[in-house]
């Protein structure tokens, strides 16, 4: 909040509309039985990488997870291509080959969704050597949810990351539940005290609120960016919706869900601007646009072809003799 | 021609790379100098190269695969050292689901071009955890490609080919190949062999021995044994790469000497030599009686004691047998 423009403020909260809008429309459609395989939704989450991407370059890369519809749509992706690939089309950003779940587009730096938990982190740590190595002023960004933190490869990808002072921000989207399992369980201490297990810095915000994700991911991107090594970022925030789009989240209470409705980070964003001057109007319009967007998305990327049975082992490899020329 | 050590050879593909490409960056447990690397094969790249190209790494198997799987998917090409082949489980996740399949998860968007190095295998009392071959376990999973070469000329062109290939490559080094000695052409000749081709090692009419790694050696001293003892000519094929293998070579021969042996020193069962085997089975059998044998390790750990190691793994008295076993076979089919 403190640093933040308010003309910078409207295009983060048309971002997070955007990202919600995306999500309610892709799980109308996958309650239809119109999308194959599974879907995971952030909503609830919107703010975390909306106020991180508000910092990063298109050649800046970013690592995801299974609940990656938010940073990819943070990151640039377009909405038409997304749903097509969600509906397993040749459109798709992915040819239909990877799904929700593995949703990559190399040209905006987005690496991948990942459906394994944790592997993200020693992944961004090797982007973040690229950049060392090759002496660029990009940095990677590793988003994960907290059942991560207890992975292995979190631990050694963190630690390596650290020894090495890669140019890479941590991510942690602490939702509360890795899918059943309570995160006080699972761990012992806070995922933000980790960092000083590294010798790194270690930063706990409120993930509903954008201004306070903006400032603390503004901080600790400048910081990789000048070499000075990771930063671990825990935002803590709450998924509305089961750990997929049909699990009734029988592991959580009815009063716990509610509450964390309340401090919904969407319209936080919209009391700030409205008190900062945008008329009610123009949101409404804006709120109305995006859903309209996404409807169109929709349908856009449904247009596409189903792909060739023919090509099923396509990609495999990559043809060889590029790299001997 | 020169002769040099597997190690050296292997060293002199990693610095001819190294200067080549800088794209090319080395990391792994110990390679830096002055250790160089438990098996000296990195000796004085980071002196050479310096400390952002060539690294020594905690020991985090399964960062460092996949740093280097982030690394080789943002332009750089690295090289990563697994001390050992045993070793690999912890960075499986990062070898088989990451590594193998971002290209075609990707729609082919993006290469994934990395040499993963390990080395090990049996025959020198290292036990359970330090002495196993488990290419079957990488030959099972598409997208990867595994070279195990059999000598140091093909050590180093291989291990350039390895470090070009936009696929991500498992190069395994048999440990007993280290010190052997080998014609291996002037750095300026620039020797660099095909990954998926394998060789004809020795040429022969009356059985097939389809072998890798160390297993070739051992293949090349059984045929000397049967020619001298048996009469018998074998042909020796190096199979070199193990996935994808090349089935072409494998098939000519076969189709020449109409006999076939198999020979690992991986566990026989669920090893590379079934797959070959039950390959030629399904491609010959209508043409000729099919004669195979398969020579691998005993469905066991690798013992401690070295009375024991050799019951466990196999050698050149095993292909002998297995040789006279499928001729003797292939004889009685022919009185039949």
């Amino acid at each position: 909040m403190a640093t933040i423009k308010a003309d910078k403020v409207l295009p983060l909260y048309r971002d997070m509309l955007r990202i919600r809008g995306f999500e309610g429309k892709a799980t109308k459609l996958y309650e239809q039985g119109v999308l194959p395989g599974f879907l995971h939704s952030s909503v609830g989450q919107e703010a975390v990488p909306v106020g991180v991407s508000a910092h990063l370059n298109k050649d800046d890369y970013i690592t995801s997870n299974h609940r990656g519809h938010g940073h990819v749509l943070a990151k640039g992706m377009d909405p038409v291509r997304m749903f097509a690939e969600l509906y397993a089309r040749t459109t798709g950003y992915n040819r239909g080959r990877g799904g929700s779940m593995h949703i990559m587009d190399f040209s905006l730096g987005i690496v991948g969704a990942n459906g394994i938990v944790g592997a993200g982190v020693p992944i961004a740590a090797g982007a973040g050597l690229s950049f060392q190595v090759r002496q660029t002023q990009q940095v990677a960004v590793s988003y994960f949810g907290d059942g991560a933190v207890n992975s292995g490869a979190f631990h050694e990808g963190m630690n390596l990351a650290a020894i090495w002072s890669l140019p890479v921000v941590f991510v942690c989207e602490n939702n509360f539940y890795a899918e059943s399992v309570p995160q006080a369980y699972a761990s012992r201490v806070g995922i933000a005290e980790r960092a000083a297990a590294y010798g790194i810095p270690g930063v706990m915000v409120d993930g509903n609120d954008l201004f306070a994700v903006y400032d603390a991911a503004k901080t600790a991107i400048e910081r990789a960016r000048a070499g000075e090594g990771p930063t671990l970022l825990e935002c803590q925030t709450f998924r509305w919706s089961g750990h997929f789009v049909g699990d009734p989240g029988v592991y959580r209470s009815k009063e716990e869900v509610e509450e964390w409705k309340l401090k919904d980070p969407v319209p936080r964003v919209r009391t700030w601007l409205e008190s900062h001057g945008v008329k009610a109007g123009e949101l409404d319009a804006l709120e109305a646009e995006v859903v309209q967007e996404m409807d169109s998305a929709a349908e856009r990327g449904a247009e596409g072809p189903k792909p060739d049975p023919s090509t099923a082992t396509q990609d495999v490899y990559a043809p060889e003799g590029v790299a001997q020329a | 021609m020169r002769q040099i050590l597997m190690r050296e050879a292997l060293r002199e593909a990693l610095f001819e790379e190294m200067r080549r490409d800088d794209r090319v960056v080395v990391f792994g447990e110990d390679i830096a100098d002055p250790m160089g690397g438990s098996y000296k094969v990195t000796l004085g790249l980071s002196t050479e190269f310096g400390p952002l190209r060539v690294r020594n790494t905690p020991i985090s198997e399964a960062a460092i695969v996949g740093a280097a799987v982030g690394a080789a998917i943002t332009g750089l090409r690295p090289v990563a050292e697994i001390m050992y082949m045993d070793f690999l489980g912890i960075s499986m996740d990062q070898l088989v689901n990451q590594a193998a399949k971002i290209r075609f998860m990707s729609g082919g968007q993006v290469s994934v071009p990395l040499v993963i190095r390990c080395q090990g295998g049996p025959g020198r009392a290292s036990a359970a955890q330090h002495a196993q071959m488990l290419e079957a376990w990488f030959a099972h999973v598409p997208g990867l490609q595994i070279v195990m070469p059999s000598n140091p000329a093909d050590g180093k062109a291989l291990l350039k080919a390895a470090i070009r290939s936009d696929n991500p490559v498992i190069f395994f080094e048999y440990n007993g190949l280290y010190n052997v000695r080998g014609d291996v052409p002037e750095p300026e000749e620039d020797v660099v062999e095909p990954i998926g081709v394998a060789k004809v090692a020795r040429e022969g009419s009356d059985i097939t021995i389809v072998a890798w790694a160390g297993m070739t050696r051992m293949a090349l001293q059984a045929a000397e044994q049967l020619q001298e003892e048996d009469g018998v000519q074998a042909e020796v094929v190096d199979l070199r790469t193990v996935s994808p293998w090349d089935k072409e070579t494998v098939l000519r021969s076969f189709s020449k000497t109409k006999a076939m042996v198999v020979a690992h020193q991986a566990v026989r069962q669920g090893g590379v030599g079934a797959e070959i085997a039950a390959t030629v089975y399904e491609e010959m059998l209508d043409q000729v009686d099919v004669e195979i044998g398969r020579v691998g390790a005993k469905f066991s750990p690798t013992p401690f004691a070295p009375e024991l190691e050799t019951q466990i793994v196999p050698g050149k008295a095993e292909i002998v047998q297995a040789v006279r076993d499928v001729l003797s076979r292939t004889a009685r089919a022919v009185r039949r």
